[in-house]
């Protein structure tokens, strides 16, 4: 495709020819029906003064008969200007006038006429009559007859000057719409064109690439930036997937192939019931463990891709905030840790209960794993404590400890899948908590923040009280 | 972990100090698709003394649930021929009420709910334990014979007023705070069933994920302080590998 060609074929050179035509086709309109009219009101007032004329010349006849009209229009006749006159014998003979040259029969029928004529003062050189005139032609008692006209070509030349104006005015703005339909055209084009390179090389595989944005805040640089927000979606979950599927490889093959060796060492080596009794008790234990992690990767690829939008109620954050508190105050008992709810005020947000629940209960659960009991506490109290707070548009749910908490470098790290600090490796769980809380959060439109609680941790939740559509219109 | 002929009590000899549930023998329609986990499931169900047949497509299992000769159906939720939401919602329409538990491998919370919204009576996402599952059968199947709302529940001399919200054991009354009561109350609602810990989140929580460390095992033991402590005669038991019965012991 040549360059002219892929111009022509822009839908906004398409658009500009479309009104070019469109504007053009008025244009003309305009002008002639101008041109007809102003050609129209001179013939009318020709047609006036040649009936006034005629009324009058008619009225000199009826009173000094043939002689006196032909006085009269003798001394019309030789006025200058484009008023003719012509009077006749029954015959055809010229008594008196300035007209000569008619178009033969003109004079036998009475009425309008537009013919063409000479002048009598006019030297007879050309062959053809040069001039048009409107003529009407009277009947006077006695057989003579009497011609009064005006000469046309005022009237034409008026039309004329109309008329060309109206073509050169067309021409001029179809030069000129066409010359700004290719301008915008191409404007528009080297903007498309460069998205269109870019979305070339982002197919290719780079999903890094951005569409340039002109920054005009028009639809073309917000359809660019919505690209943009979407390849940046899409980028999130290409990488997120990635991950998952690492982790999966990793976390999901360990077990495996503990669960393989077990069985196989068992069928291997044990001779009585009870050794198989144990290693099967003990496959199904770690199978448990294997669904776990199962089910909370599909959670939050769940919650990740969104589908959980169409579940969402309104509640009160704070009935969430003291309800898991009582489902893990015993636990936390049990551990010599005190679990406190502060959520005094309803905080009404639009969510899916089930999934800020579980996303709480795991902050909760995180906590109570890695606060130190009492006695490895150096005297310190342990303490956790649930907050559900309304702040401006935003609800807030933590989850506050006083625990080791989490050295800042590492703080971002955590809430990635899987990711468990290394010195926490010991303790039973999937590692996929607070990858679960802040899917969830994101999925609500809001954000998992864990922050230094002075000594321990505080994660939050951010949850817009609209929920997702809202805080994305 | 037993397997699930320790509930049974068929193997687990020497282990009598375990509590086993008042069975009555149930009929049974399994209707999934995977040859091997059904004739698995027919087997187990047999085993612990329960009447199963299968279906292997949702149209023969249509037609056999239409006799409605059984207690409880089984319903995979994706089924050759004919789904199995569209199975028991047509039996709904038929007017046969047999208790309907899904089985699916969609384990989550709006699929249950679409799932209950067709006619389900219960949900179990794939994969399950056998001990989860007849549980959960055995409590549609009693659910299904004795509807009626019992203003006063009793096991053994343990009773729970639901109006008044009291608790009594012989003689003395026993202070529970609300989910504890709420919890009590479940399990003798089911009492002489086993109640798995999903069960009891379920019901008692309103919550249908996994908490992932022993959160219901800490309140049933905080209750069972309440109940049994100071009696002779435990009525709280564990069920190794499946949940908690509440029963008289003695009887």
């Amino acid at each position: 495709m040549t360059a002219l060609g892929k111009l022509f074929r822009t839908t906004t050179f398409k658009l500009t020819l479309v009104y070019l035509t469109v504007f053009a086709l008025f244009a003309a309109f305009l002008l002639g029906y101008f041109a007809l009219n102003t050609r129209r009101l001179i013939t009318e007032q020709i047609t006036d003064t040649v009936n006034a004329e005629i009324t009058g010349l008619s009225e000199q006849y009826r009173l000094g008969g043939i002689r006196r009209l032909v006085l009269v229009v003798d001394a019309r006749a030789r006025r200058p200007g484009s008023s003719l006159y012509l009077v006749t014998t029954f015959t055809g003979q010229s008594l008196a006038g300035n007209v000569t040259a008619l178009a033969p029969g003109i004079l036998d029928s009475p009425g309008w006429t537009e013919t063409a004529y000479r002048r009598l003062d006019e030297p007879e050189n050309s062959e053809k009559p040069e001039h048009e005139a409107l003529v009407r032609v009277f009947q006077l008692p006695g057989g003579f007859r009497l011609l009064v006209g005006r000469d046309l070509d005022e009237r034409e030349r008026l039309y004329h000057i109309v008329l060309s104006a109206g073509r050169w005015s067309v021409a001029i703005v179809i030069v000129l719409g066409l010359a700004g339909g290719l301008f915008v055209s191409r404007r528009v084009l080297r903007r498309v064109d460069a998205m269109t390179e870019t979305t070339k090389t982002i197919m290719e595989g780079d999903l890094s690439g951005r569409l340039p944005v002109a920054g005009t805040g028009d639809e073309i640089d917000r359809l660019a930036q919505n690209l943009n927000a979407m390849l940046e979606r899409i980028e999130a979950l290409m990488q997120g997937l990635k991950e998952v599927s690492d982790n999966i490889a990793h976390d999901l093959k360990t077990p495996l192939t503990r669960l393989r060796n077990r069985a196989e060492q068992a069928l291997r080596a044990a001779d009585d019931d009870t050794e198989y009794r144990a290693a099967l008790e003990a496959t199904i234990e770690e199978s448990d463990g294997l669904i776990r992690t199962f089910n909370a990767l599909l959670m939050i690829a769940r919650a990740e891709s969104g589908q959980a939008r169409d579940d969402m109620n309104e509640f009160d954050a704070a009935e969430i905030a003291h309800d898991v508190s009582e489902l893990y105050e015993p636990l936390a008992e049990e551990k010599g840790i005190a679990l406190k709810v502060e959520a005094e005020a309803p905080a009404r947000l639009r969510g899916n209960r089930e999934l800020i629940g579980q996303a709480l209960a795991n902050l909760v659960d995180n906590a109570i794993k890695y606060t130190e009991p009492p006695a490895a506490a150096n005297g310190v109290v342990p303490e956790i404590v649930v907050r559900a707070l309304n702040s401006g548009e935003r609800i807030l749910l933590s989850v506050a400890d006083n625990g080791p908490g989490i050295p800042e470098a590492d703080r971002a790290h955590v809430v990635e899948r899987f990711v468990r600090l290394e010195q926490s490796r010991s303790q039973p769980g999937s590692g996929l908590g607070l990858s679960l809380a802040s899917a969830v959060a994101r999925l609500h439109g809001g954000e998992l923040t864990l922050e230094d609680n002075h000594p321990g941790l505080k994660s939050v939740i951010a949850l817009p009280r609209g929920g997702p559509l809202q805080s994305a219109g | 972990m037993p397997t699930y002929a320790d509930i049974n009590g068929q193997r687990a000899t020497g282990r009598t100090a375990e509590a086993q549930p008042d069975r009555v023998t149930m009929r049974l329609l399994i209707i999934e698709d995977d040859r091997d986990a059904s004739d698995y499931l027919v087997k187990a169900f047999r085993e612990v003394g329960h009447v199963a047949d299968a279906a292997s497509d949702g149209e023969d299992g249509l037609a056999m649930a239409l006799d409605g000769q059984y207690d409880v159906l089984i319903v995979d939720r994706m089924l050759p021929k004919r789904d199995g939401l569209s199975v028991i919602g047509t039996l709904r329409e038929k007017g046969i009420e047999t208790p309907a538990l899904i089985l699916s491998a969609l384990g989550q919370v709006d699929d249950r709910v679409k799932g209950l919204r067709a006619g389900g009576d219960d949900y179990l996402p794939k994969p399950y334990s056998f001990s989860e599952l007849l549980a959960r059968v055995e409590v549609l199947a009693r659910r299904r014979g004795s509807r009626t709302e019992e203003t006063v529940l009793r096991v053994a001399d343990l009773a729970l007023d639901r109006l008044s919200h009291q608790v009594r054991r012989g003689e003395d009354e026993i202070s529970l705070q609300p989910r504890e009561f709420r919890l009590l109350e479940y399990l003798m609602q089911h009492a002489g069933q086993v109640v798995t810990r999903t069960m009891l989140l379920e019901n008692v929580w309103d919550y249908h994920f996994d908490p992932q460390t022993n959160v219901i095992d800490v309140h049933i033991s905080r209750l069972r302080s309440k109940i049994d402590k100071g009696f002779s005669q435990p009525l709280l038991h564990t069920v190794r590998g499946a949940g908690y019965m509440i029963r008289d012991g003695a009887r």
